[in-house]
């Protein structure tokens, strides 16, 4: 069993970093095909003969059951091969009640005559052309009876919402009382609409097979799961189905689970005997895959007059389907974010007819930071102390809840070396001051924080004769740069150059790792690497010191050094390749693999920053642009400088959008959400941000994992909002807390001043 | 029905449906699946090509409709072995992570940069007539066409005009 305390006094190669390959800022391995087109994503691998391809049909109405079905006029339609209804499709697993993101389990499609939600996949139509499968999808006529009577938008059931199984609300001190007698406090209640994560790559499958064995190429960021979950849905041996996803054209936590898109093509193949091809539409993406949910999280702030919180709440109500259970987390992060003896957070769920909900890029702190972090600011005005003291005077010692020891938190230096760079000091606190013809000009600042995790993880490295090491994982890179530092930390182990350095991941006949999410992938599937590649180190010296043609024979294994492709004992020296060659000339292999350590849970462990932002606000529009923003994060060590760096501005730029253009309505009448492509779904274009970094402190967390890193994938958006809502006020002394903050509410409120 | 297209310099004659867009064309018939399809109804720009030199959203565009037109895709503007220069910046800037979005990146921004040659005003542009300059805030409006979820526009920015004056 692993410990924290081995891995804070072992030291290891990337700690020691004598190459200087770990932290630089290498450019992205599989970079080369991306830029180039030729990084073949999962509807573009070509299968060993033509495929045939499917087209899907998707429900009209939020709740119900298909009453008829005519499916002969698209059967009769040019070159259709095959029309698939929950009449005829074939027999599949059978869905459990209730399901989540780690435990694989079968996911039937077409499996009833019930409708779940609007869009759920209810038919498919496999064609010789993608035309015709387009155009006999059309002719698939299907009849419902629709029993979503009642209204779907969340707030119209809000008072039904009921503590998520298997949680309780957390309560330190006595947070009523405390509040009640706070001389200055904050309650108000915030609002995030539902989101849509618009990957830009749409879900999508190539499935063949071989005999009884199945070959799939699909868009997944978890391997294993949905291996696992495929073989189960076709009631097949796991090792009947091989799934590779190496390329992925964004995740974001909506590609966590799988689809449709596997289930049909896989079928369709086999019922077929030739590859079949199926992939979302854009519309389909929108309902048919998952959401992030809308929230309400209510705060309640009580603060001394000197501006020492007295007491906290957060209490978040928010919705998944019915089927599901997910709660979107937005209070949680508040638990370790600020001291205050009393404290008070929960979640209520209510459970609507409405597509399935789930994890979207920092769930929980995406929305709750939105609510906290804007009410910070209203405290800090009311106590008429900076926002930045405020939330330095309120600065934890240890966890505020549990009383752990923090791994390591450098939350203030955030702020401090943020506050310097942006020129924060040139803020004037009083909302409404600075002109620039017809822009008011703000500025807003608040805090990031993002759990840290590990879960167990396999990974191997193999040596080859040339000398060149292979990293072979069952690991995902969703944009996260996942293939870089894995090359990165085996050229630093192995002391080979980078270009030595093959990287084989995204399929399921590889050691398993978890995948992308959470932002716990690096950590996860770099400390998995990090122990294979310190056992082939252990299994290349025992070679050389017992091989009588090595320099190294007969000395100390533990001596053997590793650099430029060289084993040496002090002057005693040869190319690695040259050892392989004579000893293993088909290569040797190590494995490796980590598990959180027993004694993890005695930190409080999580990833932490600062966001400044300067906004200039229309006054006859009531447009809001973000004119600079910088972010300053500390997040353990930094494997790459340069794909961390990206991971945070991108999450800083979800963040400014989900403060200013993103979001989705639900229409009542359908169940349906009332954007469904990326024309009306506002994420975010080129012209809608302006200039925007992130800088990195210097820090090491041995107390995470054996390399001393964290995640960076999910902190840049945590907070992000917030410091641009802020600073909206900050400009034109406008508080919108109904998010989006679109012109017209801010009009609305401008006029009214 | 029968089309004849050069694409990247060489002449394909094909047999289509007349329904086929620009796209799948490409990508379903001539295997060349560097241009991406991101919402096939011209909002993302995930399928940017050249087209006689300009760029389009090759999906809103029907095969059909180009017989005898010259269209450049992003496999015709550099390889592996031997990168373009803009391709070149957007690794060394890291203009991309996910990379879905990244070929119609490239596209429309040689697209772009002729435009701006050409002194074709934008949004932005305050004077209409005039010769254009390459500021940020006309690149950022002139590269809008082209979302990237992993919101790599900082980067892309920083790319595109590391390049712009040298392929001006
Ligand atoms: S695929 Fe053509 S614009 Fe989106
Ligand atoms: S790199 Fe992923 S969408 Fe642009």
């Amino acid at each position: 069993m692993s410990s924290v305390i081995d891995w804070e006094s072992t030291s290891n190669p990337v700690k020691e970093n004598r190459a200087g390959n770990i932290g630089k800022a290498v450019d992205r391995y599989e970079g080369p095909l991306k830029v180039t087109g030729t990084a073949p994503y999962a509807y573009e691998v070509e299968p060993p003969s033509p495929p045939a391809y499917g087209v899907m049909v998707s429900a009209p109405i939020a709740r119900g059951r298909i009453t008829a079905v005519d499916t002969a006029a698209a059967e009769a339609a040019p070159g259709v091969m095959l029309v698939w209804t929950y009449m005829n499709a074939p027999a599949q697993g059978p869905r459990p009640e209730r399901y989540d993101f780690f435990t694989p389990s079968p996911r039937p499609a077409l499996e009833s005559d019930r409708v779940y939600y609007f869009g759920q996949q209810v038919a498919v139509v496999v064609a010789d052309t993608l035309e015709n499968a387009q155009a006999a999808a059309t002719l698939v006529k299907l009849s419902y009876q629709d029993d979503a009577a009642k209204a779907v938008t969340f707030h119209d059931h809000f008072d039904e919402g009921v503590q998520p199984p298997g949680e309780s609300d957390v309560e330190i001190g006595d947070f009523e009382k405390a509040f009640a007698a706070a001389p200055v406090t904050v309650d108000d209640v915030w609002r995030t609409p539902l989101q849509n994560h618009c990957q830009m790559e749409p879900c999508a499958t190539t499935a063949w097979w071989d005999g009884d064995q199945l070959t799939v190429h699909t868009s997944v960021q978890m391997v294993r799961f949905a291996q696992n979950s495929l073989a189960e849905t076709l009631m097949l041996p796991h090792k009947s189905v091989r799934l590779l996803t190496r390329y992925v054209g964004g995740g974001f936590g909506g590609k966590g689970s799988f689809y449709e898109d596997l289930v049909l093509a896989s079928l369709a193949a086999r019922e077929l005997g030739r590859p079949v091809k199926v992939a979302f539409t854009r519309q389909q993406m929108m309902h048919g895959t998952v959401h992030r949910p809308a929230t309400d999280v209510r705060v309640r702030l009580g603060a001394t007059p000197d501006g020492r919180l007295t007491a906290m709440s957060l209490m978040t109500t928010t919705h998944c389907d019915r089927r599901g259970n997910f709660t979107e987390h937005a209070s949680n992060f508040a638990r370790s974010l600020y001291a205050a003896p009393n404290r008070l957070t929960g979640h209520r769920l209510v459970r609507l007819d409405l597509p399935v909900a789930s994890a979207m890029r920092a769930p929980g702190e995406a929305s709750g930071t939105l609510s906290l972090e804007v009410a910070m600011d209203e405290l800090a005005e009311k106590l008429g102390i900076d926002p930045v003291e405020l939330r330095i005077l309120n600065e934890p010692e240890s966890d505020p809840e549990t009383g752990k020891p923090f791994s390591i938190r450098q939350l203030v230096r955030c702020m401090r070396e943020g506050a310097q760079l942006f020129g924060w000091d040139r803020r004037l606190p009083t909302p409404g001051q600075v002109r620039d013809g017809r822009w008011l000009v703000g500025m807003g600042m608040a805090a990031a924080i993002r759990g840290n995790f590990l879960l167990p993880a396999k990974a191997s490295f193999t040596v080859d004769a040339d000398g060149v090491i292979t990293v072979k994982q069952g690991m995902t890179d969703i944009g996260t740069g996942t293939y870089t530092v894995l090359a990165q930390i085996a050229a630093e182990t192995l002391g080979v150059p980078l270009g030595d350095v093959r990287v084989e991941i995204g399929d399921s006949e590889l050691p398993p790792a978890p995948g992308s999410g959470g932002q716990f992938g690096a950590a996860t599937a770099g400390s998995a690497a990090l122990d294979a590649g310190m056992n082939l180190r252990k299994a290349i010296a025992e070679i050389a010191v017992n091989d009588p043609a090595s320099p190294l024979s007969g000395g100390d294994a533990a001596q053997v050094t590793f650099q430029d492709g060289v084993i040496a004992i002090a002057n005693r020296s040869e190319r690695l390749s040259e050892l392989i060659r004579r000893n293993r000339p088909d290569g040797l292999t190590a494995d490796g693999e980590v598990r959180p350590a027993a004694d993890a849970s005695k930190w409080s462990s999580h990833t932490y920053g600062a966001h400044y932002v300067e906004v200039g606000v229309d006054t006859i529009t009531g447009e809001v642009r973000t004119r600079r923003m910088l972010g300053v994060f500390a997040a353990g060590r930094i494997l790459n400088w340069k794909t961390a760096r990206s991971q945070l501005t991108g999450g800083m730029i979800w963040g400014v959008a989900s403060a200013l253009t993103e979001g989705n309505a639900v229409d009542p009448r359908y169940g349906s959400l009332i954007n469904q492509d990326l024309a009306s779904y506002l994420v975010p274009v080129q012209a809608d941000i302006g200039e925007l970094d992130a800088i990195m402190l210097d820090e090491v967390d041995d107390k995470a994992n054996p390399m001393g890193i964290k995640g960076v994938g999910e902190l840049g958006i945590s907070g992000a909002g917030a410091a641009v809502a802020n600073a909206i006020y900050n400009a034109c002394g406008v508080r919108v807390r109904d998010y989006p903050i679109t012109p017209d509410k801010l009009l609305a409120a401008l006029t009214a001043i | 029905m029968k089309t004849t297209i050069t694409v990247n310099g060489e002449p394909r004659t094909l047999d289509l449906d007349p329904r086929t867009t620009l796209l799948d064309t490409l990508r379903e018939h001539l295997k060349l699946t560097g241009s991406k399809k991101g919402c096939d109804h011209g909002q993302c720009g995930a399928c940017t090509v050249l087209v006689n030199g300009v760029r389009i959203n090759s999906c809103l565009s029907l095969a059909v409709m180009h017989d005898g037109d010259q269209v450049t895709t992003i496999e015709g503007i550099g390889t592996v072995e031997k990168l373009h220069p803009l391709q070149q910046a957007f690794l060394t800037e890291d203009a991309f992570q996910c990379g879905y979005c990244t070929p119609g990146q490239i596209c429309s921004a040689l697209g772009m940069l002729k435009e701006v040659a050409e002194n074709w005003p934008s949004q932005e542009t305050a004077n209409l007539t005039g010769k254009i300059t390459l500021t940020d805030d006309e690149l950022r409006e002139r590269m809008s066409g082209n979302i990237c979820r992993c919101s790599a526009y900082p980067q892309i920015v920083a790319a595109i005009k590391s390049v712009a004056g040298e392929l001006a």
